[in-house]
């Protein structure tokens, strides 16, 4: 059973290309067959997070029209032999992806992978609208600030409305993967805490990602923070978050603001 | 964290560096062109076919892109049988 899962939020820059390459190198980490798809076509930047950039010769685009093969698109991670990337075009052409064409990709992509795992791009045009279409699942990521929690409401409504499960009077999977959460700004009341974030959008929590250090780190080095760090906090909590995605009953725990030693010593927050 | 993560810390940023001005500098001079790694390909799929039959799906394409040379790796099966009808 293959399941197909869309990494939304409506805003942009609140971590849903790392959040992606992240929760996708864990579920390949536990042994799960894995493709990650960028959606983000004009603006490609899966390939970079994962440092598969300079290894690009198809793309998302070339297979929907039927230039090049699935299996000569996808590139193997070379740390991680059950991690694949499907990159997006580069294109300026905003129409270049088809709905047939997409639902082509992903019948094709279910029959060879485990875990589907798409990367939308930001907004609620055509291309998030098309990374959402076919999914049996939704990871929105939500940061604790008011115009995310706005955008992931209107993402949800999107969900629940113009998905083909949707269509077909189903319920898409939804679940809130809170990132860059701060626990002391949120103890001291200058960050909507978890509660308030969860009860605004009535949506369950995949989990919370602490603000990190390791986060910037990974992404520099090109590599997804669960294998470039992995007991890193930031990668604990997304380990923690694929094991829920994998059906594991984890409680979800509010990440500690624990100071090490040398951070101490030198000043630095924990990362 | 320990000690050797300390030593580490300095590492990731010059990284980040290079690996970005090797990227945009291919980006920069390949925008709105054809792309040559697709191009070189259909050139050499085309001579190939005008010997012998291969499929698509036995045509594996690599690209590794360096900053100053690139590698480009085509590497295609095909059957012993389409090899002996040529050469009888």
């Amino acid at each position: 059973m293959s399941t197909v899962v869309v990494i939304t939020s409506g805003k942009g820059g609140v971590g849903k290309t790392t959040s992606t390459a992240a929760l996708g190198a864990a579920l390949a980490q536990s042994g799960q067959k894995v493709a990650v798809v960028d959606f983000d076509v004009g603006l490609r930047n899966l390939d970079l997070v994962m440092g598969a950039e300079r290894r690009v010769v198809f793309d998302l685009v070339n297979v929907t029209q039927g230039a090049a093969k699935l299996s000569q698109a996808l590139i193997r991670d070379k740390r991680l032999d059950t991690l694949f990337l499907l990159p997006a075009s580069q294109t300026r052409d905003k129409d270049a992806l088809t709905e047939e064409g997409v639902a082509g990709v992903i019948s094709e992509l279910r029959e060879k992978f485990d875990w589907v795992i798409c990367d939308s791009p930001a907004g609620i045009e055509r291309g998030a609208q098309l990374a959402m279409r076919f999914a049996d699942k939704a990871v929105i990521v939500t940061n604790p600030e008011v115009s995310s929690v706005r955008d992931s409401d209107r993402i949800i409504g999107l969900l629940d409305s113009k998905t083909l499960k949707a269509e077909q009077g189903e319920q898409i999977d939804k679940h809130i993967l809170v990132t860059r959460y701060d626990t002391s700004r949120s103890a001291r009341g200058e960050m909507l805490n978890i509660d308030d974030v969860l009860e605004i959008l009535s949506t369950p929590l995949l989990g919370i990602i602490p603000e990190s250090e390791g986060v910037l780190r990974a992404s520099n080095m090109g590599s997804p923070v669960t294998l470039n760090d992995p007991n890193n906090t930031a990668a604990r909590a997304y380990l923690d978050a694929a094991k829920r995605l994998l059906g594991h009953d984890l409680p979800v725990a509010l990440p500690a603001d624990k100071k090490g030693f040398f951070d101490r010593l030198f000043g630095r927050r924990a990362a | 964290m320990s000690l050797l993560d300390i030593f580490k810390r300095r590492g990731s940023a010059p990284v980040a560096r290079e690996r970005l001005q090797v990227l945009l500098a291919y980006e920069r001079t390949n925008r709105d062109q054809p792309d040559l790694a697709a191009l070189l390909r259909e050139e050499i799929m085309a001579v190939i076919a005008r010997h012998v039959e291969v499929d698509q799906d036995h045509v594996k394409v690599t690209m590794d892109r360096g900053d100053t040379t690139s590698t480009l790796e085509i590497d295609i099966n095909f059957p012993n049988s389409a090899v002996n009808a040529l050469a009888s």
